[in-house]
């Protein structure tokens, strides 16, 4: 296992410089001189120069490069345009919402998608099976952003005096904000990585609350992250429910259910024991790949219901030209993709232990 | 005894030796159920894409004087009083007729998805078939950059590579292009190398063929199915992708009859004019269903080995 695990990591490296290659490129494709590009139009002819000193972009590209990765190295992202602040600092500021929200995603389009595909699996060809695989096809065509909406909608402004009444937007109840727990542990001078720790771990709603014990504002921040996750995950909700209903089918057919059927074990424990854990590994799979699809739906999410996230982030850095932004959390969201990726393989690997001696 | 046989032979003759593979692949789709559907919806959405003109009661861009803004759906036959002018789904946020903005937006939207997935097809095949027949470092450079394309959650690539391009409809279209391109060219490449060593493109490439004719005549008719599912069910996700990049501003620009612009444009008005959103993303969902159902149905019918798989 430590070995497939240390070769899968080896085999990450020519893909992570890739990605830091692309990234790279980006900014200098752009059209126009890089010191307007990356300052804003407003730069001074010194401030140009130190920046064109700074990122070495008079050598030669190679160099440049090298320099890139080791301003990267050193939490250097370079500052937003914008908001005249370091892009790290901004990428610990909004990272973690996008995190609350795919996971958030992420557990609904599993629970629900693994429960409905085991039932449609069981009673095959049944209504409940049909209507099941038909609502599947519809999910797997909604626009995110239009559901994102129609949910808004439906449960802010329909069933606005029910107990059913759910925020449609922003990440917390007005007046709730999130303690910094710099200031908390009068930590307020540090610097470099430990800030950047800091922030993260300020801005994630789980682990600020952990340190400074505001239940309150964990029960407010997951009842506004209700409709969010719901609508980035019901596309893969659809996809993994059509994923593990033919993947059950498939393991249900083979002899060894039907030994375990003969020897008289309940039908529950046949499912749960012998055929799921089968059926797992492509459903781990689709999880996977899904893991892309709940990122982007993030970013569109995000924009719908006013979260502070990477996407509406991204989404202003582009519109506004602040290409330092746009390289960076390209970077950072490219990143976590390769790294979900990694333990999705990790995890076939534990769930079937052939992979592992390939 | 002879006679009794005579009509079985005779009947297996009508039955199985007068079709063609592709014909009786036509014929399987045409029995299939979610094919079925498919075909259907996208028979309505082209009629209406080409029809267009005659089928929107208005102009989709030109603005009408005689409306209030946001004003709700009127329909006649629900009881809309017959003196008001007939709005099925209400007016837009520029006193403009959705249902005729909606209806121009289904030529758009069929144009986006054809345009991107042929152009990822063409590119993505060239690639494609270059590293297979190439192989060594050539196909190794080519790969490893495909993969770190698909490293990418394809959007998030659309988007990124939007900011460089910059705004627009045709350089969104390219971006969703791009992104597109990997899953072909894989897909050609394998098509190459499991071809490439078969005794009849040996022979083929004894007799003179130039490498473009073995790939034209004796690679693509391999890669043909698989090309026709994973080309419709990019279609749909080519569609889906290019709605979102204009609903976040990214792409077509106003007064365009896109639906994920006109989604985008009003957004903030869910509330109080909910028609607004709701009419063009049921338009996303049908075009994007349809196409759906259809990419299915042709891999049930021309690959039964990839059933149950999801999206490329």
């Amino acid at each position: 296992m430590v070995q497939f695990v240390t070769r899968r990591l080896l085999l990450l490296l020519p893909v992570v410089i890739g990605i830091l290659l692309v990234t790279f490129t980006i900014v200098r494709l752009i059209p126009g001189d890089p010191c307007v590009v990356m300052l804003g139009e407003k730069a001074t002819r010194e401030k140009c120069d130190e920046f064109m000193a700074r990122y070495g972009m008079d050598k030669p590209i190679p160099v440049q490069f090298v320099r890139y990765l080791s301003n990267l190295a050193q939490g250097d992202f370079g500052n937003s345009l914008r908001f005249g602040r370091p892009v790290v600092d901004l990428i610990a500021e909004r990272l973690p919402m996008t995190i609350e929200l795919t996971i958030g995603a992420m557990l609904f389009s599993t629970f629900f998608g693994i429960l409905l595909g085991i039932i449609s699996a069981l009673k095959r060809n049944t209504i409940i099976d049909t209507a099941t695989m038909i609502l599947a096809n519809i999910g797997i065509s909604m626009p995110v952003f239009w559901l994102g909406l129609m949910l808004a909608y439906v449960f802010a402004l329909l069933l606005k005096d029910t107990p059913f009444f759910i925020p449609p937007s922003a990440r917390f109840s007005a007046g709730m904000t999130l303690t910094s727990l710099a200031k908390y542990w009068g930590l307020e001078n540090v610097s470099g990585l430990q800030k950047f720790i800091l922030d993260f771990m300020s801005n994630s709603v789980i682990i600020n609350v952990v340190f400074t014990g505001n239940w309150k504002i964990l029960k407010d921040a997951a009842w506004h992250l209700i409709l969010p996750s719901v609508a980035v995950g019901t596309i893969p909700l659809a996809i993994i429910a059509r994923m593990t209903r033919s993947s059950l089918l498939e393991v249900l057919g083979l002899e060894y259910i039907r030994t375990a059927r003969a020897k008289g074990l309940i039908e529950r424990l046949v499912i749960a024991k012998h055929a799921m854990r089968n059926a797992m590994i492509p459903i781990v799979t689709i999880i996977g790949i899904e893991t892309g699809a709940l990122l982007s739906g993030a970013v569109l999410t995000e924009t719908v219901f006013t979260l502070p996230g990477v996407g509406t982030a991204l989404k202003d850095a582009i519109l506004g030209r602040d290409y330092p932004v746009v390289q960076g959390f390209t970077l950072v969201i490219a990143l976590i993709f390769v790294f979900v990726n990694l333990i999705v393989d990790i995890s076939y690997a534990y769930l079937d232990p052939r992979i592992r001696l390939e | 005894m002879t006679e009794t046989l005579k009509p079985i032979a005779e009947n297996y003759q009508e039955q199985y030796t007068r079709h063609s593979p592709a014909q009786e692949a036509f014929r399987r789709l045409l029995r299939h159920r979610s094919a079925q559907a498919g075909m259907v919806m996208l028979g309505i959405l082209v009629f209406i894409a080409i029809f267009a003109e005659w089928i929107a009661p208005y102009d989709p861009i030109a603005l009408i004087k005689t409306v209030k803004r946001r004003e709700p759906p009127c329909v006649h036959l629900l009881g809309c009083p017959k003196d008001k002018e007939q709005h099925i789904f209400g007016i837009d946020g520029n006193s403009r007729d959705l249902f005729s903005r909606v209806i121009f937006g289904s030529r758009l939207s069929l144009q986006v998805g054809l345009a991107t997935i042929s152009f990822a097809i063409i590119v993505g095949g060239f690639i494609g078939a270059i590293s297979g027949f190439l192989g060594g470092w050539v196909d190794n450079i080519i790969m490893r950059i495909m993969d770190v394309l698909m490293a990418f959650p394809s959007l998030l690539l659309a988007i990124a590579i939007v900011a460089v391009l910059g705004i627009g409809l045709i350089n969104a279209l390219l971006a969703i292009g791009i992104v597109s391109i990997p899953r072909f060219a894989r897909l050609i490449r394998s098509t190459v190398l499991s071809v490439k060593e078969l005794e009849y493109v040996q022979a083929s490439r004894a007799l003179g063929a130039s490498p473009l004719q073995i790939l034209f005549n004796r690679v693509l008719p391999n890669a043909i199915s698989p090309l026709i599912v994973q080309g419709t069910l990019g279609i749909a996700t080519a569609i889906l992708d290019a709605a979102a990049l204009s609903f976040l501003g990214l792409g077509a620009e106003k007064p365009r009859p896109e639906w994920g612009l006109m989604l985008g444009e009003e957004r903030n008005s869910v509330f109080n004019a909910p028609h607004l959103v709701f009419f063009p993303g049921i338009a996303i969902m049908f075009t994007v269903l349809s196409f759906n159902l259809l990419g299915d149905g042709l891999r049930d019918v021309l690959d039964p080995r990839l059933r149950g798989s999801t999206r490329g």
